[in-house]
């Protein structure tokens, strides 16, 4: 299909660092300038590492890149420089071993909430019976409390109910990693929260490794283990590494009573505030370090 | 829903209303003429006697037309020889010559539809062949294709085939070239193959308007079939007419006007009904 895909596969770098699951080095994307002269570099030097079943959140301003990166590792795009390995393989295209959750969705208007989801567990098991598919897919439907609606169209369903199929959809071909591009950024207040609580559940049941793109600092502090804070593009990088101090289980109805809450909060919404935009004239110099933070622990750098 | 019953009623009594203007216009026009018209001396010698006193040529009234549709319709395949058929007979065979074509173009213009709505590269490269040929007048082939083909019939086909072909190629391709990008990435990232991407995914998302092509097709091809039938004779409504014309039967032109409007049209209801079927809510 690429014709520059043997010359990529010869040359295929080999993860030698390997213990984390993911592992994201140098990696850099860039459109020719619009004057034709140079490059728009959009990220570059992105480093970073996930561990097998952890919740990674990334924040960052409207065209800093996040769906780029969430792209290449999904496949979908291939960068202008640096690699991603999963597994100590390089990605070189879209795979099952990765579920994508659209922002927008993506189900298929003319295929049942059964339908949908049946077509991507036939996509993974191309040999199991109309019984075993159609078990599996009730377990996954099931498991978004989408009982009844199963022979509904996505027309028929409201927002939340589609982006919930679209969550079972990823989670039933049990991929060994999720992606989720601003799965809630279009629903309203209280149903994102009902399904963020769905997710919370989800994903300790299943130990599943997520990374998710959000625009939301509550829906990060309440999902993820740590939470990448990308600086504004063009030039962006991943400027911090947040570690999330609250303990694992914390919910929705309780997570502003946690201790640390308010310190993790506030360091979210001051970056995105006041720094996300100091650090493309300083990436620029050398090879960027993300700076590990661990709010409550150290007096926050303000 | 309440509201919607009477206004139904409503424009139903007005298409009435309006029948039975054009009704009566017509009555008035022709009653009043009939057998009066005086011919001149030349064409009453040409025509012979029934046609000097005008009773045949005249203009039929309502009565007169609705008593040929009565007869036509209660021995419609009655067969006397070549220029003696019963008019559903007739319709067959111009019924099965649009069929012919049109199942011939769908059969070449869908699949290459698929692969030119596929690749941008075949899209831009076919694009002016397509341009140059969709504009000409599908009767312009008609003496090309008696040359190269040696069968009237079959060159009604032909004719057939070349005029459904361009709305449903472009519509196709159009279809297929636009299928949401989303519903791509969802088969790329689940791994589909081929095959089952191009049934399962781009077929469905682009089967509304490859089926408005097919509509437009098929509509094209009844208002042809009707002139190609007059060029190549023998058989079929459009050669009825003709030869009707040479019989100065202008009853019997009439009824197959109102029967040509009406085919054409249950075939665009049939065509409706299927568009429907595929079209989905987003």
């Amino acid at each position: 299909m690429d014709m520059s895909e043997p010359q990529r596969l010869a040359g295929m770098p080999v993860d030698n660092a390997g213990k984390s699951f993911l592992r994201v080095e140098r990696l850099k994307k860039a459109f020719p300038a619009a004057q034709g002269k140079g490059e728009t570099v959009i990220f570059d030097d992105v480093n970073f590492q996930i561990d097998r079943g952890e919740f990674v959140c990334i924040i960052g301003h409207s065209g800093c890149g996040k769906t780029t990166i969430l792209n290449v590792l999904a496949g979908l795009e291939k960068p202008t420089g640096g690699h991603a390995f999963i597994d100590g393989r390089s990605i070189e295209g879209p795979s099952l071993d990765r579920g994508v959750v659209f922002q927008s969705h993506a189900l298929m208007p003319w295929m049942s909430v059964r339908g949908n989801i049946a077509f991507a567990v036939r996509s993974r098991h191309p040999e199991w019976s109309r019984e075993q598919v159609d078990s599996h897919v009730q377990r996954f439907i099931d498991m978004v409390h989408l009982g009844g609606s199963e022979s509904k169209k996505p027309s028929q369903l409201s927002g939340g109910m589609k982006q919930r199929v679209g969550i079972a959809r990823a989670f039933s071909i049990q991929p060994k990693m999720l992606l989720l591009d601003e799965p809630f950024g279009a629903l309203d207040a209280l149903t994102r929260g009902s399904i963020q609580d769905e997710l919370v559940g989800i994903v300790r049941e299943t130990r599943q490794t997520v990374f998710m793109i959000t625009h939301d600092v509550d829906e990060a502090i309440l999902l993820a283990d740590r939470i990448f804070l990308m600086s504004n593009g063009p030039g962006a990088v991943i400027a911090e590494i947040v570690e999330n101090p609250l303990p694992r289980h914390r919910t929705r109805a309780t997570l502003h009573r946690e201790e640390g809450y308010y310190g993790v909060r506030n360091h979210l919404i001051d970056f995105l505030v006041n720094r996300s935009a100091d650090y493309a004239a300083r990436a620029r110099v050398g090879a960027w370090t993300p700076v590990r933070v661990r709010p409550g622990s150290s007096p926050s750098p303000t | 829903m309440s509201g919607l019953a009477p206004e139904r009623i409503r424009s139903l009594i007005v298409t009435l209303l309006i029948l039975v203007c054009f009704v009566g216009a017509w009555h008035i026009a022709t009653s009043s003429t009939a057998g009066t018209v005086k011919v001149d001396e030349e064409y009453a010698k040409l025509v012979g006697a029934a046609a000097a006193t005008g009773q045949k040529s005249t203009f039929p009234t309502p009565v007169d037309f609705a008593r040929t549709v009565g007869g036509h319709i209660a021995n419609p395949f009655y067969d006397n020889g070549p220029n003696d058929k019963g008019l559903g007979i007739q319709l067959a065979y111009s019924v099965a010559r649009v069929a012919a074509g049109f199942a011939l173009a769908a059969l070449v213009a869908i699949p290459l539809g698929f692969v030119i709505g596929m690749s941008r590269v075949l899209y831009s490269a076919l694009d002016p062949f397509i341009q140059v040929l969709k504009p000409i007048s599908p009767l312009a082939w008609m003496p090309l294709a008696l040359f190269t083909l040696k069968d009237s019939s079959v060159s009604a086909i032909f004719v057939i085939f070349v005029c459904s072909i361009w709305p449903m190629l472009i519509n196709t391709a159009f279809g297929v070239a636009s299928v949401r990008r989303e519903w791509l990435d969802v088969s790329r990232t689940l791994e589909v193959g081929a095959l089952r991407k191009a049934f399962l995914v781009i077929l469905p998302a682009a089967a509304p308007t490859i089926m408005t092509g097919m509509r437009i097709s098929i509509g094209i091809a009844w208002l042809v079939i009707v002139a190609a039938e007059m060029l190549v004779g023998g058989t079929g409504i459009g050669y009825f007419v003709w030869n009707e014309w040479n019989n100065l039967s202008i009853t019997n032109i009439l009824t197959a006007i109102l029967l040509i409007g009406l085919v054409g049209m249950l075939l665009d209801l049939g065509f409706a009904r299927l568009q429907r079927l595929v079209t989905y809510r987003d």
